[in-house]
């Protein structure tokens, strides 16, 4: 973890910054001692809670929702319209994860139920372990996520994964593709297009 | 070298056990001693049972008749958890079986009912594992010359001493490290071992290489795409659909140097005709699955190659799907028959595509005699054009709705039938000379693609595109069991199934067909009508292809249980429902209500017979 756990700007994750993901709201230099101490901390009092805590949207900046401590969260319309980013991160999920995690983020017998997981992963945790991998590898299972920190496929869009499966965990989405989505907000687009460079 | 073996049982029963194997083991490299032992049919020498890839077995005590009397005779566990495709060998008193990784080999005792007398584990990086796309398969070790080789997860090609697991030799044939790793089964002709390589989610680019059966040394590689030398073409003498190839045909179906991360992966099964000298196999999908980002027929993957067995040079290739837009990888198996069509006898190459479509050719030239779908609910495209005079000749006509390319990236492309998975994915048909029909494990599933931009980083996943997969509209079954007549293009029979059929399927001369089901089935079927004789259930899922054998007079039924593959990744947590609305829920109920996890081979005789 000790690689990843700065925003020094090192050439194979440099284009993270495109996306603003190292900026002061991702707390990545912080995300061992989260982990650490996630466990310990008792769970929140509010009536929804998950990994990150109350996913409800507080702020929004340019299509983007995040919630009162600044992780980046979902926002569902009572039509059923879900924001870009989590619309996103279906599509992404889909093509990234899926073979491993299962569709709609319900596991598969390779890995585990990352709508599960969101439950108790905060989104700091999400990101260590996405960017660094994990193993588990014993005589009975072989559980090998790798390192996609310098996966652009995945990185350039993680916040929007985080966001989608963050949606799945809280049940604020169901199975499949969302029906309804917002536009693409053009700084999205222009994101994109610097980091997938 | 990573790999070490062991004597597990007294040597007194070792010997005895090798005493056949000796003798067969005798045959020089460069000789026909598989020619020879395939037409035994109590030995499975090769995991396509014979080079012409029928999977049709001569043994006839098991029969229409007797079938519903098999029992389970012994059961043999592999220890390992993940999907297991492929089947055992069985040469003499030793049956070969292999797992997906850590590619395990046992060398087991037919006379102490599946005693291990070695095996053999090597150690590979478990970085290979999330290198696989669908699961670490592995579809089966390959045996000439007293040797079994065996292609590992990592692209280790390692020759086993038949008799004692020792490694003879070990050469590594890729780098996983880019997306390249082993999954299918060598086959070896003569004094060659060839081999392929997958990874085509990683944008590796495809190759099929020939090594020395004696001590591992490449003798050729040839490559799905490139220029003219890589691929081991002669422009004039290379033909397609009765033309030369002409100089460049792969270059100029490429944006600039895209070919070079293109995959046309070569994972699928390979086939041999002595006759001709020719060996047969398929390339898999250009890479990415985002058609927009790759424009150009994308040559020679999708592509059916005819090579010679010795300078692997090609003789003929046909492309099935140019410009792919759907994931429908060429690979499966390339079946070898010789059948009567309008008076005549010919020579002819059978191949069930992932695209749906049957395409029956003459193996001799490449000339494509039948191409039609063997499921009706195939709709990406309406035929395939057969006018020899068209200017697209050989294509498929592309339905403008079902287009990926003409939709768009970003864009949902709803209703696609096959799904990703192919009508039929790599696990084999059989074909049966005594009724002359194909027997063919298919998927009956539909989905929606959206492809969209991605990006290249070597050995990390090269998409660039977002399916869902739900049973094909009008029903709520996912596979059929399909007899088919490759002459003619028509089904004789379909046996619905409730999940895809992803077990390979065996033909035998006592006039019963079996395959194996996802929920764990092994099935017995007529070979004339389709009419269920037998099943039993397995301790797990069924992706393994059935194998028969004889020993010490008495025919066996074999087949490896153990669901997990695409279909059981796609499958484990239950396909989403486009049409929940429209009832039939629980027709596709989740796959885990059915089976779990785990390795093991289950071993069938009639008790007494």
């Amino acid at each position: 973890m000790a690689g990843i756990a700065t925003c020094v700007p090192m050439p194979a994750i440099s284009f993270l910054h495109h996306l603003g993901i190292c900026d002061l709201k991702s707390p990545l230099h912080a995300a061992a001692f989260v982990a650490a101490f996630l466990t310990l901390s008792p769970p929140l009092a509010h009536a929804l809670t998950d990994g990150s805590g109350d996913p409800a949207p507080v702020t929004s900046e340019d299509g983007k929702w995040a919630d009162k401590d600044g992780n980046p969260t979902f926002k569902i319309e009572k039509d059923g319209t879900v924001d870009w980013y989590t619309y996103a991160g279906f599509t992404r999920y889909s093509a990234e994860c899926l073979r491993c995690h299962g569709p709609d983020g319900l596991g598969s017998t390779y890995a585990p139920p990352l709508a599960d997981s969101m439950k108790r992963l905060s989104y700091s945790d999400f990101y260590a372990v996405v960017a660094s991998g994990k193993q588990a590898v014993s005589s009975s299972q072989e559980l090998v996520m790798p390192a996609e920190g310098n996966n652009r496929n995945v990185m350039c869009y993680i916040d929007a994964i985080y966001t989608y499966l963050r949606a799945r965990a809280d049940d604020a989405i169901g199975r499949g593709r969302p029906d309804k989505h917002a536009p693409k907000p053009e700084p999205f687009s222009k994101a994109e297009d610097a980091c997938m460079e | 070298m990573a790999g070490f073996s062991m004597r597990l049982l007294a040597a007194s029963i070792v010997v005895s056990s090798f005493l056949l194997l000796q003798g067969a083991a005798i045959a020089q490299p460069g000789s026909d001693e598989l020619l020879k032992m395939e037409k035994d049919p109590a030995n499975v020498v090769m995991p396509t049972i014979t080079y012409d890839n029928q999977r049709y077995s001569s043994l006839n005590k098991i029969t229409a008749e007797n079938v519903g009397k098999l029992q389970v005779a012994w059961t043999f566990s592999t220890g390992v958890l993940r999907g297991h495709e492929g089947a055992p060998l069985v040469i003499g008193d030793v049956m070969y079986v292999h797992t997906p990784f850590p590619n395990t080999v046992f060398a087991l005792d037919l006379n102490h009912d599946g005693a291990i007398l070695w095996k053999y584990e090597p150690r590979q990086d478990p970085n290979v594992i999330p290198v696989m796309c669908c699961d670490t398969v592995n579809r089966g070790v390959a045996y000439a010359d007293g040797k079994i080789f065996l292609h590992q997860a990592d692209t280790t090609l390692v020759a086993l001493d038949a008799k004692t697991g020792k490694v003879v030799w070990s050469i590594k044939t890729d780098d996983p490290g880019k997306g390249a790793t082993g999954t299918a089964a060598p086959m070896i002709v003569k004094d060659k071992v060839y081999v392929g390589v997958s990874g085509g989610e990683f944008g590796v680019r495809g190759w099929l290489a020939a090594y020395s059966v004696k001590d591992g040394k490449q003798l050729w590689r040839a490559y799905s795409a490139g220029p003219d030398a890589d691929l081991m073409v002669d422009p004039e003498k290379t033909m397609s659909l009765g033309k030369p190839i002409g100089a460049n045909s792969s270059l100029k179906t490429w944006e600039g140097d895209q070919w070079k991360i293109g995959g046309g992966d070569t994972w699928g099964w390979y086939s041999y005709d002595p006759q001709l000298n020719l060996i047969y196999y398929g390339t898999g999908n250009p890479s990415t699955w985002n058609p927009k980002q790759r424009p150009g027929d994308n040559k020679w993957s999708m592509t059916i190659f005819a090579r010679d067995a010795d300078t692997g040079m090609a003789k003929w290739v046909y492309q099935m799907t140019p410009h792919d837009e759907w994931d429908y990888d060429g690979v499966n198996e390339m079946i070898l028959a010789d059948q009567q069509m309008n008076g005549q006898m010919r020579h002819l190459l059978v191949h069930f595509d992932r695209n749906g479509f049957a395409y029956t050719l003459d193996r001799v030239t490449g000339e494509l005699l039948v191409a039609e779908k063997y499921d009706p609910a195939v709709n990406w495209a309406t035929k395939v054009d057969m006018d020899k005079n068209s200017p697209t000749y050989g294509r498929p006509q592309v339905v403008a709705q079902y287009s990926t390319q003409h939709n768009g990236e970003d864009t949902d492309t709803k209703g696609v039938c096959p799904a990703a998975l192919g009508t039929k994915d790599e696990q084999p048909a059989a074909f049966s000379p005594d009724t002359g029909l194909f027997y063919v494990p298919t998927n009956h599933v539909c989905m929606d693609y959206e492809p969209f931009r991605v990006s290249y980083t070597a050995g990390q996943p090269y998409v660039g595109a977002t399916l869902s997969m739900y049973p094909a509209p009008g029903g709520n079954t996912m596979g059929n069991f399909v007899a088919w007549d490759a002459r003619t293009g028509k089904i004789a029979w379909s046996n619905p199934e409730q999940f895809s059929v992803w077990s390979g399927a065996l033909a035998t001369k006592g006039g019963v067909v079996f395959y194996g089901t996802l929920e764990g089935y092994l099935k017995a079927v007529d070979a004339k009508t389709g009419k269920e004789l037998y099943r039993f259930k397995t301790p797990s899922g069924i992706i393994g292809n059935v194998m028969t054998y004889e020993h010490a007079g008495k025919q066996y039924v074999a087949v490896l249980s153990g669901v997990g593959g695409w279909a059981g990744i796609g499958l484990a947590a239950g396909l989403t429902d486009a049409h929940a609305g429209l009832g039939a829920v629980g027709g596709y109920a989740a796959l885990n209500n059915y089976t779990a996890l785990g390795g093991s081979l289950t071993v069938f005789a009639i008790p007494g017979g």
